[in-house]
């Protein structure tokens, strides 16, 4: 196989006889048999009893969960994590450092300090749970509330608050909407807000990375984890990177992080069938529907996943994360203009995957009222020097806005830099450009 | 049993397409083995291609020469794969004939059927250091993928920024344009549609030697997703000398075909020939000497040339299949009366597709031919 990846077959051959020839792919019919083989569903018997397969007859698909709301193990004889005390704590403190930047990012945008905001309440445990099973080297494609992702993977505060106040340090140079983080090691692609879009991409890439290591046996094992929201799944590109995900046999697992709403519409009107787990079935994926707020459980069946998304050279993985969206969609959005104050309380009360870990601990006498009022402090205090000191940075030069199109700025680009350097200097009233590294030289 | 015999029609004219009028002087069928636009000895292939000395050419038509680029580059680089709908067996205009036997399935494979996963597919094993070359069947089945080439394949480094992560390598392959009988939906060029779109790169070859060197650039040399689109008229059509081995051609530059100091005729793809043979005409009745520039490049395109040229001319035409409305055309005039204004000596004038879909029947009618090139160069060069 290899040396057909490296380059030509010596033993080319095509068919030189007038033998009729059949095709790998080709598929024949035995005598007597209970269900022809027709090529598009090869294992389907006949049957005379006419029934419509109707989906409400079909049990739904369970939801895993490891523990209860109470941070009580649910399975008393199940064997204990394999995962060292100290890393259950750095997560724990990795969701609350998300919760924590979101409160006040939250309140910055609403005091004008920056243009927009998407917190994740509720969902720190989806993010958290499935990137701390994965390696450095495995690639995610995220949508966009999928905090906890980068700051598992090792996205500093700093790294944060840069992208959000767009300024010099902004990995993004100051060109997309705040939230929309991007790093390349461990590579997290740059969120773009098309939804969807990523999914056939995140298909793509795992392909890549499937080539790469039948080419060169030498290179870690690897995955793509691909995130996207229950609205998101509705689009397209869902259809199109789980169809080609599996019949291209793609190392990648699908994370859907099903909250119960896309913007004001809730899932009754998103879609009939048993959420989007059901989906993945019909596509030949190995598929599993987990408690989101219960971040061993996310943990657990991601670690699973990844294994599972390597056999065979790759095997793509469906993951359905059930949550349940606490906070407005986007500080663009009042979320009780079509929804009850009261069901959001109530959810905030009965359920959330920071106190259901919360309660783990103290169970276990790892934490404490103390070290959480304590932790709290230190991460308010940490968020608010990294935000003011982003807020002070300069912004990029102003050529960031021009290049980065092409590899190279093209003459088109060049001329319109000459002419709007041009304008600014015959009417200097009219700018301000005193915010941007280099001023009127940045361009 | 009884067979249906149809009377075999005996004027062969093919009745599902429009013929050229019997009377005909200007819109005669294109003679592809005697244009001068095609190199029929090898002659003439190192005055255009900067070739090795070790340079074996071999006639071949575009589909080839598309075979032959690809074979070239999936045997330079373990990097490159091609897929798309069709692609394993040789794709259903021959381009990929056997490419899956000598690269393997793994490299050379089919895509279930959707052009939006196609392209993002594309997308991400380019992000991840691929050289994916993508076919859509036709171009006109390219618009469930509009979103992921605008939103995504185009602005995917500039939105990456200092993460440092591109799609360069990343090439879509589509056959376009008119082919007698295509309709609605087996006749459209949408390169307008792209060259609109800011970080992807437009190119359409003319002729199968050009073909193989502008795919290989934009395979190899482009670090930016490169839309490449083939006029699948020539795919059998265009026949002439290519060399074997590896080369390419600038993704920046246009080409004088011919040089003229009265007009210059600004054109690409398949309608070159159309101008050529207009050309010929126009300069044998009207004794007027008329230069032939092909852009090669639709976008980012070669501004200077066709600037240089219409300075010294004072006239320009301008000549593409797709319609006129918002048409490369429109650009192109437009760029040249503001950097040649004070040379010109008469409009620009735009030959084009009318503003209409492509009706089966009424393709002839639609589409420029060489008496409308004819008209507007005697127009152009009396006003």
């Amino acid at each position: 196989m290899e040396s057909t990846l490296l380059g030509r077959v010596s033993c080319f051959s095509r068919p030189l006889s007038k033998v009729p020839r059949r095709w790998s792919s080709s598929i024949s019919q035995r005598p007597g048999s209970d269900r022809v083989r027709f090529p598009g569903a090869i294992n389907s018997k006949f049957t005379t009893e006419m029934t419509f397969t109707n989906p409400s007859n079909a049990p739904n698909i369970p939801t895993y969960r490891v523990m209860d709301s109470d941070g009580v193990l649910v399975d008393k004889s199940r064997k204990p994590m394999n995962v060292p005390n100290e890393e259950i704590l750095s997560w724990y403190k990795n969701m609350l450092t998300v919760s924590v930047m979101d409160v006040v990012m939250f309140e910055a945008q609403r005091q004008g300090r920056l243009s927009f905001y998407m917190v994740s309440a509720g969902e720190e445990g989806i993010s958290v749970g499935s990137a701390a099973a994965l390696t450095p080297d495995d690639v995610v494609f995220a949508q966009y509330r999928e905090t906890g992702v980068f700051q598992q993977r090792g996205f500093a505060l700093k790294d944060f608050m840069s992208q959000l106040f767009a300024n010099r340090h902004d990995n993004g140079r100051g060109r997309n909407m705040p939230v929309h983080y991007g790093c390349n090691y461990p590579r997290t692609h740059t969120i773009s807000s098309t939804l969807a879009t990523q999914i056939p991409q995140s298909s793509g890439a795992a392909y890549a990375l499937k080539l790469q290591a039948l080419q060169n046996p030498d290179t870690p094992p690897r995955i793509v984890a691909c995130y996207f929201g229950e609205g998101a799944a509705s689009e397209g590109d869902f259809h199109a990177g789980l169809n080609i995900a599996a019949t291209r046999s793609c190392p990648i697992v699908f994370i859907c992080r099903n909250n119960g709403y896309a913007i004001s519409t809730p899932t009754l009107e998103q879609y009939r069938g048993d959420g989007i787990a059901s989906r993945g079935l019909g596509y030949g994926i190995d598929t599993i529907r987990v408690d989101g707020n219960d971040i061993f459980a996310v943990y657990e069946a991601m670690r699973k996943a990844r294994s599972i998304a390597l056999q065979d050279g790759g095997k793509p993985v469906l993951i359905e994360a059930m949550s349940y969206r606490v906070s407005h969609h986007s500080t663009s959005d009042d979320s009780f203009a079509y929804r009850a104050r009261v069901e959001v309380e109530d959810w905030k009360r009965r359920d959330n995957p920071i106190i259901r870990l919360r309660k783990w601990l103290e169970n276990e006498g790892l934490w404490n009222e103390d070290l959480e009022r304590d932790t709290r402090d230190q991460l308010r205090k940490a968020v608010l020097k990294e935000f003011g000191e982003a807020e002070r940075k300069k912004k990029p030069a102003i050529r960031e806005a021009f290049e980065g199109v092409y590899e190279e700025v093209t003459e088109e680009a060049e001329a319109q830099m000459k002419e709007l350097k041009r304008i600014i200097e015959t009417y200097p009233e009219e700018y301000d450009l005193r915010q941007f590294h280099e001023g009127i030289n940045g361009l | 049993m009884a067979t249906l015999r149809l009377p075999r029609l005996i004027p062969r004219p093919r009745r599902y397409s429009t013929a050229a009028s019997p009377s005909s002087r200007l819109n005669l069928p294109i003679d592809y083995k005697s244009t001068p636009l095609l190199h029929h000895t090898p002659a003439t292939l190192s005055d255009t291609i900067d070739l090795p000395d070790s340079s074996t050419p071999k006639s071949m038509n575009l589909y080839q020469a598309i075979n032959s680029a690809l074979r070239t580059a999936l045997s330079t680089s373990n990097k490159v794969m091609l897929f798309g709908e069709d692609v394993a067996f040789g794709g259903v205009f021959r381009c990929s004939m056997d490419l899956q036997t000598e690269f393997g399935s793994e490299r050379v494979f089919n895509t279930p059927l959707t052009e939006q996963g196609i392209v993002g597919f594309a997308i991400g094993a380019a992000a991840q250091g691929m050289k994916p070359v993508a076919e859509i069947q036709f171009a006109d089945y390219v618009f469930p993928a509009f979103d992921q080439i605008v939103n995504e394949a185009a602005k995917f480094r500039y939105r990456e920024g200092a993460t440092g992560v591109d799609i360069g390598g990343m090439v879509v392959r589509m056959p376009c344009g008119a082919v007698g009988h295509g309709a609605l939906y087996h006749s459209q060029s949408p390169e307008a549609l792209f060259a609109h779109i800011p970080g992807v790169q437009v190119v359409m070859p003319r002729s199968p030697s050009q073909a193989k060197g502008l795919l290989l650039s934009s395979i190899f040399e482009s670090k930016n997703p490169v839309v490449f689109m083939e006029p699948k008229v020539l795919y059998r059509a265009a026949v002439e000398h290519v060399p074997n081995e590896y080369y390419t051609i600038p993704l920046n530059t246009a080409e004088v075909l011919k040089p003229g100091n009265d007009l210059t005729v600004i054109s690409y793809g398949q309608p070159l020939y159309l101008c050529s043979a207009a050309i010929r005409a126009a300069e044998r009745a009207l004794g007027a000497s008329i230069e032939l520039i092909d852009l090669r490049t639709i976008y980012p395109w070669d501004r200077q040339t066709v600037l240089d040229s219409v300075r010294k001319t004072g006239r320009a035409i301008v000549v593409h299949e797709s319609m006129i409305n918002y048409g490369v055309g429109a650009e192109v005039a437009a760029t040249i009366q503001d950097g040649a204004f004070l040379n010109l000596e008469a409009p620009v004038k735009r030959v084009a597709g009318w503003s209409t879909h492509t009706g089966l029947i009424y393709e002839k009618f639609i589409i420029p031919d060489v008496a409308r090139i004819y008209d507007a160069i005697k127009q152009t060069l009396d006003y």
